[in-house]
């Protein structure tokens, strides 16, 4: 199964960035598992400075912004 | 072309009489917000089209081991140019410190960020002039040059929280985006900070309206004028806590301004909010001592301080 992180220190994007990961991956029927990092040490382990990033197995995928619901479509394929 | 429309809409459309009051007033409001979110719009879309071009992984590489005093003035301008939120302050200062950039040059770049931002400068050059705007910038910057290094001097390395330096980052990519992409991110940025200030641009323009044509001109000069010695540091404390973006607090100033304080009082207390706040300091709690923290905003108070009297003697 699909592991999705959503890497940030609890700020409002944070949470947008995960409802519309959710959102992209219920649309395009795709089992995931969510997870939110707070931890400032695992975020730095993955090289990210601007938050929110969205990281999909293991890979960085956007940091620093919040994409559309299709730019993560597209990510998540 | 602002003022054919706002004429336009005030005689014509909306059938006030000419020479009255509230034509004066209406048409004065009209104009001045086409004109403020004119600019805004412009430049906002120009800066986040530059700061596409950088970003904090490729800053941190150019300021890696720089040495003081350059690397501040270095670190100073590239804050205004690299996209960062305080809410990412804390991922951007343990990725410098890694890096190896000195602990004064990467303040300059946390000073120098929040203080010199674009609509601060729009919001400036539109109500007080473009010489305001720039002297703004300028002083700005040295501000963060000379915290900076002189944090930089008084070797503090050891008031910041020891897990700072055990910490290891992975290694980044810096994926370039296409020109396409760029220009996608720079509309999105300006329509985000857009729906933010919006509201507080129509309403500083509204109460700069009302209250220049009701309360007397020197209500505040005998309070805030250039002649009160603690004008500057009252100016000062009030902004630390009071935390907002540049567009926020414009309705306070553009009224302050309009009633007497003086301009040297007016760009210190814009410093304090912007580069002073309370929720930043709290974000950085986790990676500074106490007492760091207090030091830092000791000599940045210090430093905008010093700003707003040279400017009260001068201007």
């Amino acid at each position: 199964m699909m592991k999705i992180e959503i890497l940030g220190m609890g700020c409002k994007k944070c949470n947008d960035l995960m409802d519309g990961a959710k959102k992209a991956a219920a649309e395009l029927n795709m089992q995931a598992e969510f997870v939110k990092v707070e931890d400032i040490k695992t975020i730095m382990s993955y090289g990210v400075m601007t938050t929110p990033a969205l990281v999909v197995d293991g890979v960085v995928k956007v940091s620093g912004k919040i994409p559309s619901i299709e730019e993560i479509k597209g990510l998540l394929k | 072309m602002f003022q054919t429309f706002a004429d336009y809409m005030t005689y014509e459309l909306l059938k006030i009489q000419p020479g009255t009051k509230l034509a004066g007033a209406v048409d004065f409001f009209i104009y001045d917000t086409l004109k403020i979110f004119f600019m805004l719009i412009v430049i906002i879309f120009v800066v986040s089209m530059i700061r596409t071009y950088f970003s904090p992984e490729r800053t941190k590489q150019l300021l890696s081991h720089k040495r003081e005093f350059w690397g501040n003035i270095m670190a100073a301008l590239l804050g205004v140019v690299t996209p960062f939120c305080s809410c990412s302050a804390v991922p951007v200062f343990i990725g410098f410190v890694e890096a190896g950039v000195p602990l004064g040059v990467t303040f300059s770049f946390l000073i120098s960020s929040p203080m010199v931002n674009e609509v601060a400068l729009v919001l400036l050059w539109g109500m007080f002039g473009w010489k305001i705007a720039a002297l703004y910038i300028t002083t700005g910057l040295v501000v963060a040059i000379v915290s900076g290094y002189i944090i930089g001097k008084l070797k503090l390395e050891h008031l910041v929280e020891e897990y700072v330096y055990q910490m290891k980052v992975g290694q980044g990519e810096i994926v370039d985006m296409t020109i396409s992409e760029k220009v996608g991110y720079a509309l999105d940025y300006t329509k985000e900070i857009m729906s933010k200030v919006w509201l507080y641009v129509v309403v500083a323009i509204a109460i700069g309206g009302v209250i220049h044509g009701y309360a007397p001109q020197d209500f505040l000069a005998a309070y805030a004028g250039k002649d009160n010695f603690f004008a500057v540091p009252i100016a000062v404390l009030l902004g630390v806590p009071l935390y907002s973006n540049a567009a926020g607090i414009i309705p306070i100033v553009y009224v302050l301004m309009e009633k007497g304080m003086s301009m040297g009082t007016v760009l210190a207390f814009m410093m304090s909010v912007t580069a002073l706040s309370l929720p930043e300091m709290i974000i950085l709690r986790n990676v500074l001592k106490p007492k760091l923290i207090g030091i830092f905003i000791g000599i940045v108070s210090i430093a905008i301080i010093f700003t707003g009297y040279m400017f009260n003697a001068i201007l």
